[in-house]
């Protein structure tokens, strides 16, 4: 008689497909999965703890460090929410230039998105392609922070510094050439049968367990929950725009691949719109009247915004000092990871790097 | 926002609602029904956010919910005893609860009964104590 | 031209004559100066393959590619193997010792004995075997075992699942390439494969056979491990397969050895469906060996082009598209074929 018997494969956190320093422990009936236990917490710094012995100002660096690939929505979400807690009123150019940077940024973090799960599923081709323009995005975040990536563009009040000259015509050029690159990614990644083997049925999350575990961004959308904060509950100027909230159907991972591509034409949307906007405005200043030292009052304020992953929010309490009392960040990768487990068993190892690739997490805000 | 709104209508069944500054208030002990409520009555059907801060002597369980996909939040706190800190899973109530309340469990050390699954999920296994406690000190830098 | 290495080959022969040795010390020398011509010219091809791998990739994808170690980047794989070579060989404990070492050894050794029967142009065949087809098949399979060996032998759960894949996959695309095969030798009746060259004399199997051609080329890409069937490797999932301890030389033997497995398919199907030597529209001032490695460059740049273009299947739907479209495909090939050899023989043809 044959015995068979289950194992355990250590996947990471050293494994080319697990974006980092995830540890999944997979519980192998051959190669059919029967249980995933993800074990996150390799990259954990502790940024919660160390918020509350900085000032508000200096929190801002640490949230670069969250969502290291849409590093400007991560400083718009804490700034949104200290200025909320202390009632400030930002100039119109830094609003524009604020939802320009964010959504370049979430173009930036979807092309990655795109690119990597492109990867994960063994197609090189498809991870070059998405990472052309997201070089040309960090160059021109380079223009206006100095930084590719930890930005810290963003101040309490407004953002550091005006839009540089040369950023104009950089934008023009990118906003020009992006749709047909996205044609590319259609033509290269969407229409492949393969890639639409390998993704088309698996991993399904369905409408309600979506709503249920809190599922958020892309990952929700995909399975057909139209919930984007920056419909549902504009935040900034964001009601001044005109984009759709693409959906998808089924919400397998296809679907959450796909709403990403759409996104991505929708962002381009946002950021056409805004810069015309931008331009007619006259030239202004970029911060608000603020104190040099920021006293928020007594009291506390929970802030969300749309993240490139789903939503971010800030939790911030503050007792009347210059620190922070305590500053919680809801962070989407960790939670839309909680359900990994359900939605890898029965498939294969194959498919667990593919649904883990759809939920697009970034482990920097996984861990915190 | 209309936590007013809920905090009148429900006063009769909970005693210890309360509302303060758009915030619902309640006790431990009444927190499981009352979220209940709020999902199948106010269809606040969306666990977005569940945190919990420490302020000396007592922490604060704060749960964010959002009707989805209207979009509206509501901020629900509860008040929890230092010594025993404990409160009730909303895990039944919302499944999406079980990494918010491991995670709150492995910074600030606060039980969550009921949990189907209570370890640390951030901190390593054989970590001491619950750094975003107010009292935590971390002693010394490197292992020796 | 056309016989520069048939006359190189003859004057070595005659130079051993001339000190009048036993006879059999002669075929001894004469198979050993061929292997050690063969041998050169698959390592420095497999060389050459790295480059233009990476090169082709870099055009792909809209880059570069190397372009810094000698002009070009030419020099850029023996930069790569010269720093492989000079690393450690690390052997993880638990590990089979002598079969870990081994593996690396012999995966050369299958594709090489296989090189020994191709013709490279005309009465170039190092060995001209009359059962050649055969003698390939059997032969080109024996490298499953080294995979094996090298899972097995790692004592990592990755090698081995790389390992099981392995066989799995070789031993579901060896039957339809076999069948496949089995449809060129049906109508030239031989095994032989300089002989099956002449038969295309007057139309390339590719135009007479075009759904074995396919099922041949699918399978191939299949055998050597290449996207989109590269699950052994599938550097995504279980990191390298069997390769995932391997280090240094070991696992640039393993890597080289892809290479010439994708040189060998490429041969065979050179030599099986596109008329080997043969010249295409009376093009002869081109000599035949050049002919022979043209349509195997054009076939090796169809696997390159392939690999940087799709992504990997999973592995029911490898082993269902094998069992359920390739096998029936290609017995559904060999009916036909054999009725149309018998109806076409009835009408005189």
């Amino acid at each position: 008689m044959l015995r068979t018997e289950e194992f355990t494969l250590n996947m990471g956190p050293q494994h080319p497909a697990t974006h980092g320093v995830l540890r999944l422990i997979l519980h192998l009936d051959g190669e059919t999965i029967v249980k995933v236990e993800p074990v996150v917490g390799y990259l954990h710094r502790g940024i919660e703890k160390l918020a509350e012995a900085r000032t508000y100002t200096q929190v801002i660096p640490y949230t670069d460090r969250l969502d290291y690939l849409a590093a400007m929505l991560n400083n718009l979400g804490y700034v949104q929410a200290v200025e909320k807690l202390m009632g400030i009123e930002i100039p119109e150019r830094a609003e524009y230039i604020r939802i320009i940077v964010s959504e370049m940024s979430r173009i930036a973090s979807h092309c990655i998105a795109v690119g990597t799960y492109a990867l994960d599923l063994g197609g090189f081709t498809g991870f070059m392609y998405p990472f052309r323009e997201r070089e040309k995005l960090m160059d021109m975040f380079e223009m206006i922070s100095g930084s590719r990536m930890t930005h810290s563009y963003m101040r309490i009040g407004g953002v550091a510094a005006d839009l540089p000259e040369e950023f104009y015509p950089a934008i023009k050029k990118f906003l020009k050439e992006f749709p047909s690159c996205v044609d590319e990614y259609d033509g290269l990644i969407t229409g492949n049968e393969i890639f639409q083997a390998r993704t088309k049925g698996v991993g399904v999350l369905s409408q309600e367990k979506a709503v249920q575990y809190s599922i958020s961004g892309p990952t929700l959308r995909g399975s057909g929950v139209n919930y984007d904060l920056r419909k549902a509950r504009p935040y900034g100027i964001y009601d001044r725009f005109d984009f759709e909230v693409p959906v998808g159907e089924k919400g397998d991972c296809f679907d959450r691949y796909y709403c990403r591509i759409q996104e991505m034409r929708q962002s381009h949307r946002i950021i056409e719109q805004a810069l015309e906007q931008l331009e007619e405005l006259p030239g202004g200043p970029v911060m608000a009247k603020v104190p040099k030292v920021l006293k928020p009052p007594k009291g506390e304020v929970y802030h969300e915004i749309e993240g490139a992953k789903g939503i971010l929010g800030y939790y911030v309490v503050s007792d009347g000092t210059t620190k922070p009392y305590r500053v919680h960040i809801r962070r989407p990768s960790f939670i839309n990871l909680d359900l990994l487990d359900e939605m890898c068993r029965g498939w294969k190892i194959a498919d667990v790097v593919a649904i883990l690739g759809s939920i697009d997490i970034v482990l920097g805000e996984v861990d915190c | 926002m209309e936590s007013n709104k809920v905090a009148e209508q429900l006063q009769e069944y909970f005693q210890s609602i309360g509302n303060n500054r758009k915030v619902l208030t309640v006790s431990p002990d009444e927190l499981i029904p009352l979220m209940y409520r709020l999902r199948d009555e106010y269809e606040f059907n969306y666990l977005t956010d569940e945190t919990a801060v420490d302020y000396g002597d007592y922490f604060e369980v704060i749960y964010n919910l959002s009707r989805v996909p209207q979009g509206d939040i509501l901020m629900v706190k509860t008040k929890v005893d230092k010594e025993k800190a404990e409160v009730p899973s909303v895990f039944e109530v919302w499944p999406g609860a079980i990494w918010f309340e491991r995670e709150i469990f492995d910074l600030l050390g606060i039980k969550f009964t009921n949990h189907p699954d209570l370890r640390r999920i951030l901190l390593d296994d054989s970590f001491e104590g619950h750094p975003l406690r107010k009292d935590f000190q971390w002693v010394g830098g490197r292992e020796v | 031209m056309e016989n520069i290495f048939v006359n190189i080959s003859g004057s070595i022969r005659e130079l051993i004559g001339v000190l009048g040795l036993p006879p059999l010390f002669n075929e001894a020398v004469m198979i050993t100066v061929k292997v050690t011509g063969i041998l050169l010219f698959i390592v420095l091809n497999a060389l050459w393959l790295v480059y233009m791998e990476r090169k082709v990739a870099g055009y792909i994808q809209c880059r570069y590619g190397p372009n810094r170690v000698g002009p070009k980047g030419l020099l850029q794989t023996a930069a790569d193997i010269s720093k492989l070579i000079s690393k450690e060989i690390i052997i993880p404990s638990g590990a089979d010792k002598i079969l870990f070492l081994l593996a690396p050894v012999l995966i050369f050794t299958p594709p090489l004995m296989v090189f020994m029967v191709v013709p490279f142009g005309q009465n170039m065949a190092a060995v001209d075997l009359n059962i050649g087809v055969f003698y390939f098949l059997a032969v080109a399979s024996l490298s499953t075992v080294i995979f094996w060996i090298a899972g097995w032998a790692s004592n990592n759960k990755y090698s081995l699942l790389g390992g099981m894949r392995v066989v799995a996959q070789m031993i579901s695309y060896e039957l339809p390439m076999v069948l496949a095969v089995l449809g060129v030798v049906m109508i030239t009746g031989t095994l032989n494969m300089s002989d099956i060259v002449r038969a295309q004399e007057n139309l390339w199997f590719i135009f007479a056979q075009p759904v074995a051609f396919l099922i041949y080329f699918i399978a191939g890409v299949a055998e050597c491990n290449r996207v989109p069937f590269d699950l052994t490797e599938g550097e995504s999932e279980i990191v390298a397969g069997p390769f995932t301890e391997y280090s240094g030389m070991g696992f640039a033997l393993f890597f080289l050895a892809e290479y010439t497995n994708v040189m060998l398919v490429s041969f065979m199907a050179a030599t099986l469906f596109l008329g080997g030597w043969l010249a295409p529209f009376g093009l002869t001032i081109i000599p035949g060996w050049a002919w022979m490695l043209i349509k195997v460059y054009i076939m090796i740049f169809l696997f390159m082009w392939l690999r940087w273009t799709y992504p990997r299947v999973r592995v029911d739907q490898l082993m269902g598209f094998g069992w359920k479209v390739l096998v029936p495909l290609s017995l559904a090939n060999i009916f036909i074929t054999g009725v149309a050899i018998k109806v076409l023989d009835k009408m005189g043809w």
